[in-house]
């Protein structure tokens, strides 16, 4: 499977309302309410502005997270890439 | 006093809003409502003086446009997350079209579905490729589908799953079966960018297009909102360009147009004042059904005539299709109870 | 048309006509003692009508319709031309209404703070508000709908008829004075059915905004049980009991965040209206 980069919405774009268990976002651009829950939004916050596939997420993820290891870690978060590519919160590079 | 020509008048500015007697909003309020004109007029009227209950529906009015028409705009954005990577180009028509461009006619303008054309070449690409972005078939009876892939000029419509919209994809402007057939590839190939980078139809091929799609396409139904995009973008054309009106006539011409275009002309100088130059300012009798036919509203919305809005269906179906195809297409939707 | 009407409850100045004399003379009754303004331009347009001329005399039915259509909605003999104007006036607002995001819950308030009831038609929602609202300190808000400004949070009232039905309806009907009931509608496809004017009291305090202080989600049935909700669940259980959520974009998403951070929520059960009663009591004491 191809490790595609994706870009996250500009920060002004989404008002993320954590609600307990759940975070709700808002994306002003779609006008859409998507409910997530870990580690969406920590996805999304360690995207920031730039471009980042599966394995370069998983590093970055992996100094402020306690991930597992880094190489299990790296297809599950390209299918979380693709779940938010889907909802339109984040787009291919 | 009739409220489907009041309405006419405001939108006009031939009436002063701050006259109107309160119990005539009613009217005004139900029959542009009807004609999906309700956020138009509240657009028009912002900052008008009007009773203070019309002006807080006219505020929600305003607000929810604003709502829907960004939600609709992102079903263009998400077209094109799914078209553009692969090479497919394609043009917005319509409401996404005005509203990408910023024209008049986009304020408190309700978009439907998306509305898109691509190259005749493309078509299955384009197909495929909304597909995989989560676009799915409408369910539809083999009847409606082999009708649309034989005789339409746009694909089955498409309706993505998740967010419960439809996209329409379009090869060109008339059913094929229709007797006038227009310069698809001049569409295409002629198209402008907008602002934010969406290709649109060039000026005289919009107005073309909303002519084509209110006269020679439909059977007049939300007659008054498409001759009021058509009224506001050649008033803004002209603006811009005097030799806009030249420049409508020539490509109407070129995509077999002309009749319809200038009816179109006609009626928005008839009903919402618009200043026509030589050549087109002309007089038709034929023009006074199609008068009737868009102030054919009572007070309550309804639509007062209903034997010259049938005939106004057949008619569209009559431009569209050979008489055989038509009898045959009218049998079976009858049979069906459609 | 032929006949016509306005009625206001809360914000919303209604005006409905008809083919028939019947359903709005049922309609003027049932609405008498709410305040009018025969001149205020009306922000929800009812008909009902007749698919056919002859149908008006000939095995009369009253077809649905206004500002929105829902187009299979089944049409109602005569006899229950008012249940076909109630359906009516809910569809223009659940389907039209944008100044306020519409909840579907039912509310009573107290000392200016709401208690809010979200539920599927059977939960109970209405007769406990019904209940309530009969029952001394509370004010009836509304059986049907609850409206939430977006600009400061607060819930403001629908107080139209409240629609009793079926068991409920003898229930109520043994506390109240008869000429605050409508006609009984028997038979009908939501089964028996009979409005209840609020009391003058309500209907007098229809406009002034309450403080949401509680939401519950009801269930009929059970034992008694009472089970905290979590913002999240809330939230999403709300936004299946709007009609608007969507329409109103960013407001909507502010203001419903807001009401579930801000208001403790609970999904309780119950055998009984008393017993239903006695936990709500019991839950608005410590809220």
């Amino acid at each position: 499977m191809t490790d595609r980069a994706y870009r996250a919405a500009r920060a002004d774009a989404l008002r993320i309302e954590p609600l307990g268990e759940l975070t709700a976002l808002f994306d002003r651009r779609s006008m859409q309410t998507h409910l997530v829950v870990s580690p969406m939004p920590e996805i999304l916050e360690t995207m920031g502005d730039d471009a980042s596939n599966a394995t370069a997420l998983a590093r970055r993820l992996a100094a402020s997270f306690d991930l597992e290891s880094e190489g299990d870690a790296i297809p599950v978060l390209a299918e979380r890439l693709a779940e938010l590519a889907a909802m339109g919160l984040v787009e291919r590079a | 006093m009739s409220a489907v020509v009041a309405l006419v008048d405001l939108l006009a500015g031939r009436r002063d809003p701050a006259k109107l007697a309160r119990p005539d909003w009613d009217g005004i309020i139900g029959v542009a409502r009807s004609e999906a004109m309700l956020a138009t007029l509240a657009f028009l009227l912002e900052g008008a003086a009007l009773p203070p209950t019309v002006a807080a529906l006219f505020a929600d009015q305003r607000m929810a446009a604003k709502v829907a028409q960004t939600q609709a705009l992102w079903e263009a954005e998400m077209a094109r997350r799914a078209l553009a990577p692969a090479g497919v180009e394609f043009v917005l028509l319509k409401g996404a079209a005005y509203a990408v461009a910023g024209m008049a006619c986009a304020e408190g303008r309700q978009i439907g579905d998306l509305d898109i054309l691509v190259l005749a070449s493309d078509i299955r690409r384009a197909e495929n490729l909304l597909l995989k972005a989560g676009w799915e078939w409408v369910k539809s009876d083999p009847y409606d589908d082999h009708y649309y892939r034989a005789h339409m000029h746009e694909l089955p419509p498409l309706i993505h799953k998740a967010r419960d919209r439809m996209i329409d994809v379009h090869h060109t402007i008339l059913p094929r079966t229709h007797r006038i057939t227009p310069d698809a590839l001049a569409l295409m190939s002629d198209a402008v960018r907008s602002a934010d980078g969406y290709a649109v139809l060039c000026p005289a091929d919009m107005a073309v297009h909303c002519a084509a799609h209110m006269l020679a396409d439909g059977d007049l139904q939300g007659g008054l909102r498409n001759l009021w995009d058509f009224h506001t973008m050649t008033r803004d054309f002209v603006a811009t360009d005097p030799g806009f009106w030249g420049k409508l006539d020539g490509r109407a011409a070129l995509h077999g147009l002309r009749g319809a275009v200038h009816r179109a002309a006609r009626l928005s100088r008839d009903l919402y004042g618009a200043r026509l130059p030589q050549g087109w300012d002309r007089h038709d009798p034929v023009d006074l059904w199609f008068r009737r036919r868009l102030f054919a509203r009572d007070d309550w919305g309804r639509v007062t005539n209903p034997l010259l809005e049938q005939a106004f269906y057949i008619r569209s179906h009559w431009l569209r299709m050979p008489p055989a195809m038509l009898a045959r297409h009218l049998w079976t939707k009858w049979r069906k109870g459609s | 048309m032929r006949h016509e009407t306005r009625i206001a409850v809360g914000p919303v100045q209604f005006r409905i006509g008809s083919d028939w004399a019947e359903p709005i003379a049922a309609l003027e009754r049932l609405y008498a003692v709410y305040p009018k303004d025969g001149m205020r331009p009306a922000d929800a347009t009812v008909r009902l009508f007749a698919a056919r001329p002859w149908r008006r005399w000939l095995r009369p039915s009253v077809h649905i319709g206004g500002d929105f259509v829902v187009p299979d909605a089944l049409p109602l003999p005569l006899p229950m031309g008012l249940l076909a104007a109630e359906m009516a006036m809910n569809l223009q607002v659940a389907l039209g209404w944008r100044r306020h995001m519409l909840l579907h819950a039912s509310a009573v308030a107290r000392d200016g703070r709401a208690l809010i009831m979200s539920g599927e038609s059977g939960s109970g929602k209405s007769t406990l508000a019904a209940l309530l609202g009969e029952g001394g300190d509370w004010r009836l808000m509304g059986d049907e709908f609850t409206l939430i400004d977006p600009a400061d949070g607060d819930a403001l009232a629908f107080p139209r008829a409240v629609s009793l039905k079926n068991e409920a309806i003898a229930e109520v009907a043994a506390r109240v004075d008869a000429a605050r009931l409508g006609p009984l509608l028997a038979g009908t496809p939501k089964g028996d059915i009979r409005h209840l004017v609020p009391r003058a009291d309500a209907i007098a305090a229809m406009h002034e905004p309450a403080r949401p202080a509680l939401l519950l989600f009801p269930r009929f049935g059970g034992e008694s049980a009472v089970e905290p909700m979590g913002e999240g669940e809330a939230f999403v259980r709300l936004t299946e009991a709007s009609t608007n959520y969507v329409a109103l974009g960013e407001a909507g998403f502010a203001a419903l965040t807001r009401l579930v951070r801000e208001t403790p929520a609970f999904a309780i059960s119950y055998p009984d209206s008393e017993a239903g009663i006695g936990l709500v009591e019991h839950l608005w004491a410590e809220a």
